[in-house]
């Protein structure tokens, strides 16, 4: 297993590797150039001061040096310096990554139990009204955009009711401590983690549905039943853990996308994480900041994706490690 | 045999279909009795209703079917009258059931050891502890080498004949006085099919087990059966003893299935010596390689090794092994569907194995195959006609010239041509087995390679089709590649006969020369396996 992670990550890095070049090259031929920004910004725009501007930050020398410098960087975990911030890249992006984590967890446990809890009632009851309902339900979230969803959760919750905070991460001056501040927090987390996780729990819900009715005609499901076995004990034990290995992998690939994914809701609900540095990053041409967040990004979904391999393995003992 | 000795009877049982299906009972009047330490094996083709028996016996009947009349007595109570919570009590402690297939019968994400041990759960006997050592002591008697590891292995991790080992192991826990077996050795190799017989036989004898064996073999029948029941569609034909039965046949559908049985016999073939070659396969050699990234050990499989035959123009050249023995591997080479490693391919003046492009697709047209499962190799969604036509239609026939032609050879093989306009699911298995024959013959080849294409046939089917193989071949002249695991079909239809094992021919001779003296021992273990040979030579 040791040989299997090592192998994994070396992969990784490589992939890594590519992934800093490829945004490297992409980001440098996009028109727009930081120095004449920020020049502009200061509200001197001569040549000569973009010109020290550019030398300051390292933009005059060939594009191959620059590339050469920042992959360097990246080796030693250095992501830069954000010229707009006056902040080291790497200090903007942990300052900011608990949050987004926070926030895509959050909204990943609560897709997948919803999910996986709905698709199993669906195929329990599969034909029925409450099949019916289940998929309604799901499919509403997932065919509105996210944005909209959140939008009117803000307007039923936060302001006709009043019951949970429309905007940020915590409440603004209060300086809670202790147990205070993680409920304050958790209040916070409701609405936006709420209209992420429903949104991806359709996919859940439809997947584990279909995979429970197939599973449900496999020749061992009718072997537990000739053994005198409960439906309940059935239907949990040979039933749903076969019926969740593709779920497994479908979860997988949108755990990897969620941090990267956050970015509208996370504007919407001005959740300072990770989504909103980099839209931030964006209108400012910070290319520094823009390169670490999608470093980052790529980082994430090649961690989830190695964590999924390995939970893959561990659920299903058809696939085994290289010995 | 009277009902006062029976431990299960099954009187006027009627279960209805659900409406639309071709006929309205699945299992019309029948009546049976189950005897303790007897078996009675339940014969029918596909479709006769033996399945619904067994799975009525369990409780295990789909919804959709009507238990309209009848009862099932067990120990004075019509088991057609309980309702789930007595069916638990009963399911596996006092009836207990043996599937087809090991393979899709075990849970793949549990140890066997955990799966025996729920047998016990889910009746709530013995301790975790009391489970385990029992399921140890079940795998031995079974015969599992090393049950310790057999207890914590996975199914894949076990062969096909471990796992209905196992399988057996499980139905037997609670020492049920009913055993229902449904085909539980078709899956299996003809060499491990002898074992799991004698298992199931001396299990049966020790335990004193009624045992009720559903199968379409009627060599198996000869093997084990105490009593025969003969099923056609849904209504019992035939029932006596197994002597009387499968020696002195009353009823029509009997003597016919029978008659279907291939014979062990090979018949009187006339000599092709002098003949050209068709194919000409020298020095084959492919070896499967899997794994092998940056960290991890290659596996390796040696499919084809050193493998060397001709076939005549209009020979049949057998190829018999059992599975994994690399029979489809060559099948798929000689094809030129996978690349060899090694070797020459040589198809009349072509070298099959050293063109490529335009010339490949060209000399295909030369080689055709027909598939083992008819339902798999047909395009659900494509119409028959299309089916047929699309080979000509890529070697450059004009639309309606190859949809003509198809018509013709739906006539060829015995089909309507109003087939065409069809599609594949409006068809049996055996007449879908005749529309891939038909698509193989479009291309006008002049070899046939025929992988297990009789195999998932019934009894009287699979001697229809092998007759129609017959006949084309001799009409059109063709080469046959004849790829099966079934000796007594090979026997019937082979020139020569060519045994595999592990990758390697052992033994290639005339196919009568092969029966009445093998030399390799592998080739007359193959031969003393084949089921029901001491019937049948009763019988002839």
């Amino acid at each position: 297993m040791l040989a299997f992670i090592a192998q994994r990550l070396a992969k990784a890095i490589v992939v890594l590797f590519a992934i800093v070049v490829l945004n490297f090259m992409l980001i440098r031929m996009a028109p727009g150039d930081p120095a004449v920004v920020m020049a502009g910004e200061a509200g001197a725009s001569d040549q000569m001061f973009v010109n020290q501007l550019r030398e300051k930050f390292g933009l005059d020398k060939p594009l191959p040096e620059q590339l050469f410098i920042y992959v360097k960087g990246i080796a030693t975990l250095d992501l830069g310096f954000s010229f707009r911030q006056q902040a080291p890249v790497s200090q903007l992006i942990v300052e900011r990554l608990p949050a987004t984590l926070l926030l895509t967890l959050t909204a990943f446990a609560i897709s997948l139990l919803l999910g996986i809890l709905f698709g199993t009632l669906a195929a329990r009851f599969a034909g029925t009204w409450l099949d019916t309902a289940v998929t309604i339900f799901s499919l509403i979230f997932y065919a509105t955009p996210l944005f909209w969803v959140a939008l009117m959760a803000i307007l039923l919750f936060s302001v006709a009711v009043d019951w949970l905070p429309s905007f940020g991460y915590e409440t603004v001056g209060a300086n809670y401590t202790g147990l205070a501040h993680v409920l304050d927090v958790g209040a916070h987390l409701i609405l936006p983690a709420t209209t992420i996780g429903l949104f991806f729990m359709a996919t859940y819900s439809r997947m584990t549905r279909a995979s429970m009715l197939e599973v449900q005609r496999h020749d061992f499901v009718k072997t537990a039943r000739a053994k005198g076995l409960r439906n309940a004990v059935i239907q949990r034990r040979h039933v749903l853990r076969n019926a969740l290995l593709p779920v497994v992998t479908l979860a997988g690939l949108q755990a990897g996308t969620l941090v990267g994914g956050a970015v509208l809701t996370e504007t919407v609900f001005a959740w300072p994480g990770i989504g909103r540095l980099m839209y931030e990053a964006l209108l400012q041409r910070d290319y520094n900041l823009l390169l670490g967040v999608f470093v980052v990004c790529s980082a994430m979904v090649l961690a989830f994706n190695l964590i999924t391999d390995l939970i893959y393995r561990s659920v299903d003992p058809r696939i085994e490690f290289a010995s | 045999m009277s009902a006062a000795t029976a431990v299960v009877s099954i009187k006027n049982l009627k279960l209805a279909l659900p409406p639309g299906a071709d006929r309205r009972y699945a299992v019309d009047d029948v009546s049976l009795d189950l005897t303790p330490g007897k078996i009675l094996c339940v014969v029918g083709e596909s479709g006769s209703g033996k399945s619904m028996c067994a799975h009525a016996l369990m409780g295990l009947l789909p919804d959709t079917i009507g238990r309209e009349a009848g009862e099932i007595v067990y120990d004075g109570h019509n088991l057609l009258a309980l309702d789930e919570t007595g069916w638990l009590a009963l399911r596996g402690r006092h009836i207990a059931m043996v599937f087809q297939e090991p393979m899709t019968a075990l849970n793949p994400l549990m140890r066997i050891g955990e799966q025996i041990a729920e047998m016990f759960e889910a009746h709530n006997l013995l301790t975790p502890k009391e489970r385990t050592q029992k399921a140890l002591q079940l795998l031995r008697e079974v015969g599992l080498p090393d049950p310790e590891r057999s207890m914590r292995a996975y199914p894949h991790q076990l062969s096909g004949g471990q796992r209905q080992r196992a399988m057996i192991a499980m139905a037997l826990a609670l020492e049920p006085a009913v055993l229902v077996a449904d085909e539980p050795t078709t899956a299996l190799d003809v060499t491990t099919q002898a074992q799991i017989l004698k298992l199931i036989r001396d299990l049966q004898r020790s335990r004193n087990m009624a045992v009720m064996f559903i199968t379409h073999d009627f060599g198996v029948v000869a093997d084990i059966a105490d009593r025969v029941i003969v099923l056609q569609h849904g209504k019992v034909v035939e029932q006596g003893a197994a002597d009387d039965v499968l020696l002195r046949p009353q009823h029509s559908y009997t003597r016919a299935l029978l008659a279907a049985v291939p014979s062990m016999q090979p018949p009187q073939r006339a000599p092709l010596a002098g003949r050209a070659k068709a194919v000409e396969v020298v020095g084959l050699d492919k070896t499967y390689v899997s794994g092998g990234g940056w960290f991890q050990p290659e596996r390796r499989v040696r499919a084809a090794n050193e493998v060397n035959f001709d076939i005549l123009k209009g020979e049949t050249l057998g190829l018999v092994g059992e599975s994994g023995s690399g029979k489809s591997s060559v099948a798929r080479l000689v094809m030129r569907l996978i690349e060899p490693d090694q070797g020459t391919i040589r198809l009349g003046d072509i070298d099959f194995t050293r063109i490529g492009g335009k010339e490949l697709r060209k000399a295909r047209s030369r080689i055709q195959m027909i598939f083992q499962d008819p339902f798999a190799s047909l395009n659900p969604r494509r119409k028959v006609g299309n089916i047929i036509a699309d080979g000509p239609i890529a070697h450059g026939t004009d639309a309606a010239t190859a949809h003509k032609r198809a018509g013709e050879l739906l006539g060829l093989v015995g089909l309507n041509a109003s087939a065409l306009e069809r599609y594949p699911h409006e068809f049996s298995g055996g007449q879908r087995q005749r529309i891939g024959i038909a698509r193989a013959l479009a291309l006008e080849p002049e070899i046939i390679v025929a992988d297990e294409a009789v195999s998932a046939l019934d009894v009287s089917v699979q001697a229809q089709v092998l007759n129609l193989l017959e006949d084309l071949k001799k009409r059109l002249g063709l080469s046959m590649l004849f790829i099966t695991h079934d000796l007594r079909v090979a026997a019937q239809i082979c020139d020569r006969i060519a045994v595999m094992q592990r990758g390697a021919i052992v033994e290639l001779k005339p196919t009568a020369a092969l029966f009445s003296a093998p030399e390799h021992a592998y080739t007359r273990e193959l031969l003393a396996a084949v089921p029901g040979q001491t019937s049948s030579s009763r019988a002839a």
